[in-house]
């Protein structure tokens, strides 16, 4: 089975039909969104090429780049052997010579083949030598596509450790595409997870041209609330919102704080949640230990303890593989029912 | 070939200053003066100097720690380098990376190194493709060492340069030893350049040690990828005459093989032939081996005399603005 039948089966799929608001914003799905982004960076910026593994003709396993290879060309959307520690490599190269890729990840659990790339050459280089490593690592990011311990992982604490790397992860289509932007722009090496489970179900209104910039290092309160924060990023964004809609049923004001960038973390954002609503809930799809979570907690604890009226929470995926049953996959997933029980049982400190 | 006057006086020059700076960091280290590893080329001056003066000021090499050479005629100074050394903010990296280690600048088309040999070698490939992709007529030439050569990274790069007929030449040096472990447990073959055919492409076996040999073979493979012809690999055959790093005695290897290298020194060798070339003489030594010294000394002074880095600079330049 390939994992285009996978996608199909369990995604609906993208509607051709483009509706565009009266103030020129467009409704895309998150996938089109990226996409979006993809096509008007390459059509303005003459240096920005892509590369990846099946990318090119054949559009990429998710079909992210559809149309790209027809659009530009071989020379800028280019179909790699499967070598990711060389295509970050030979992106780090291109980027000392005045171009700007980007790399698709197929899946994120494949970016570890590519680690070093990352980590200790790229990452590093701005530091150690002065010379900036423009470029941008696409990983389609987590679950819920019963894809298994090897297709569903949410790496994006590795990097968020190694200094000299950005990380964003956005959960919306505009935020998808806004960000896309701004990594693709942004001087320094920027991973960019993308969550394969809102490719096809979210959609939204998307800003056209220069419009909709979302700059990296800024969190985005999704909702705004008094009685409890959730810090959360990336596909249980959704799931988040839709526990804050029905706790305002219950005349719960829940504030859902939208990270968007996991690092260089907004701490400003995070601090300001925390004074307004004195209790944080933190929510990952990622595994619990050592994730994006302990650093939100530490820091909360260092630097606003006076505020909280109780201890911080963290809910995420517990510390194994993602599984592949769907009985398990789905007990390992922050879900909308996990985070109600864990907000009630915090709101009733 | 042709080997012009002038040229040979330079590759003379900087193989007799490279193998003097050695001795000097050598001096220096003893003295307490250098922090960190000290890594000795003795012996690797003519792959370095031999290669990087077969390229053009507009290609780009990634040399290694060995290559000191190749940093020198490219255009990085001595008293750079020195201030790598000692850790100053004159240095390439201002203080923050280590020996030989990130002593890239790139508005010299010199690409540094890391630890994680060969890391560079991918990064040298992208330079490459970018080099195809923009229909610039410049070439990338990356080096890298027997005991890289068993590392995974190679054959994706190497892969990866063929597929992409990109113009890269690879350099590897094989100098018999990857710190104390012996070519014999790094391969089953006799000479790395056999897996060229692997990746489809042309490999050649030089002396690395005969200066002559090195530069005629790099300037041909040069013109060869200049020319769109793809990418192809150099092996030369040479010895590692010291330590992997200053603190290794080398008790592992048999005497009787540095006594054998001893003979191929490749600066005797050059200075041989210069003479039977009617191009050296005694004066004339006299006269380069001074001006080795003082432009030795001058280095030395500068970087004495450098600021060390700022730590109120500690945590800048992690990202670029």
């Amino acid at each position: 089975m390939t994992w285009d039948s996978i996608i199909q089966r369990d995604a609906p799929a993208a509607p051709s039909r483009v509706t565009v608001s009266p103030d020129g914003t467009r409704e895309l799905t998150y996938l089109e969104a990226i996409k979006d982004a993809l096509q008007y960076e390459m059509r303005h910026d003459p240096r920005v090429l892509m590369m990846g593994e099946d990318v090119g003709v054949f559009g990429g396993a998710f079909k992210v780049t559809q149309g790209l290879f027809e659009e530009f060309g071989e020379d800028r959307v280019i179909d790699t052997p499967m070598s990711e520690l060389c295509m970050v490599g030979a992106a780090t190269g291109m980027a000392f010579m005045g171009l700007r890729p980007i790399v698709e990840m197929q899946f994120a659990d494949f970016i570890s083949t590519g680690f070093d790339s990352i980590v200790q050459y790229a990452a590093t280089n701005h530091y150690r030598t002065g010379s900036p490593v423009p470029w941008v690592i696409r990983a389609p990011n987590g679950g819920g596509l019963r894809g298994g311990p090897f297709h569903s992982q949410n790496p994006e604490a590795w990097f968020v450790h190694a200094p000299g790397l950005k990380v964003v992860t956005p959960a919306t289509p505009a935020d998808a595409r806004g960000l896309l932007l701004s990594a693709i722009r942004d001087p320094n090496p920027v991973i960019y997870f993308e969550y394969k489970s809102l490719y096809r179900s979210v959609r939204g209104f998307v800003p056209d041209g220069e419009a909709g910039l979302v700059p990296i290092g800024r969190a985005n309160v999704a909702r705004a609330g008094a009685d409890l924060s959730i810090i959360t990023y990336g596909a249980p964004l959704h799931e988040a919102l839709k526990a804050a809609d029905e706790l305002a049923s219950e005349n719960v004001s829940v504030e859902v704080l939208d990270l968007r960038t996991v690092k260089p973390l907004d701490v400003d954002a995070i601090y300001a949640t925390t004074r307004k609503t004195s209790k944080v809930l933190i929510v990952h799809e990622a595994n619990l230990t050592g994730g994006v979570g302990a650093e939100v907690a530490a820091l909360i604890s260092q630097h606003a303890f006076e505020h909280l009226d109780a201890p911080l929470v963290r809910l995420a995926a517990p510390d194994i593989p993602p599984p592949y049953a769907p009985v398990l996959e789905d007990a390992s997933r922050p879900n909308k029912q996990k985070i109600l029980d864990a907000a009630k049982k915090l709101l009733s400190f | 070939m042709e080997f012009s006057p002038q040229l040979l006086e330079r590759a003379h020059y900087w193989m007799r200053f490279t193998r003097a700076f050695d001795d000097r960091l050598s001096a220096l280290f003893k003295q307490g003066k250098l922090v960190g590893g000290l890594f000795s080329q003795i012996g690797h001056e003519a792959i370095s100097v031999g290669a990087a003066l077969a390229l053009d000021d507009d290609d780009v090499i990634a040399p290694l720690h060995r290559d000191v050479g190749a940093y020198f005629v490219r255009g990085m100074t001595p008293a750079r380098v020195m201030s790598q050394y000692l850790g100053r903010e004159t240095g390439p990296s201002r203080g923050r990376d280590v020996n030989m280690h990130g002593c890239g600048d790139l508005s010299l088309n010199i690409v540094g190194f890391i630890s994680h040999l060969p890391q560079t070698l991918p990064v040298a490939v992208g330079i490459a493709h970018a080099f195809k992709l923009k229909r610039e007529p410049r070439v990338a030439m990356n080096f890298f060492g027997d005991g890289a050569s068993s590392e995974g990274l190679v054959h994706e790069a190497m892969n990866w340069a063929s597929v992409f007929r990109v113009p890269m030449i690879f350099i590897v040096e094989n100098n018999r030893y990857a710190y104390s472990t012996p070519t014999a447990r790094q391969m089953r073959v006799e000479n790395i350049v056999d897996r060229a055919a692997g990746y489809g492409m042309p490999g050649v076996v030089v002396d690395g040690n005969d200066f002559f040999e090195v530069h005629e073979t790099t300037v041909q493979v040069v013109e060869h990828a200049r020319k769109g012809e793809g990418p192809v690999l150099i092996e030369c055959k040479t010895m590692r005459m010291r330590g992997h790093a200053i603190h290794d005695n080398m008790s592992y290897v048999p005497k009787e093989l540095l006594a054998e290298w001893e003979q191929r020194d490749p600066i005797a060798r050059l200075e041989l032939r210069l003479r039977e070339m009617g191009l050296l003489d005694d004066a004339k030594q006299t006269e380069l081996m001074a001006r080795v010294v003082r432009d030795l000394d001058a280095a030395q002074a500068f970087a004495e005399n450098a600021p060390f880095p700022d730590p109120a600079q500690l945590t800048q330049g992690i990202y670029a603005v």
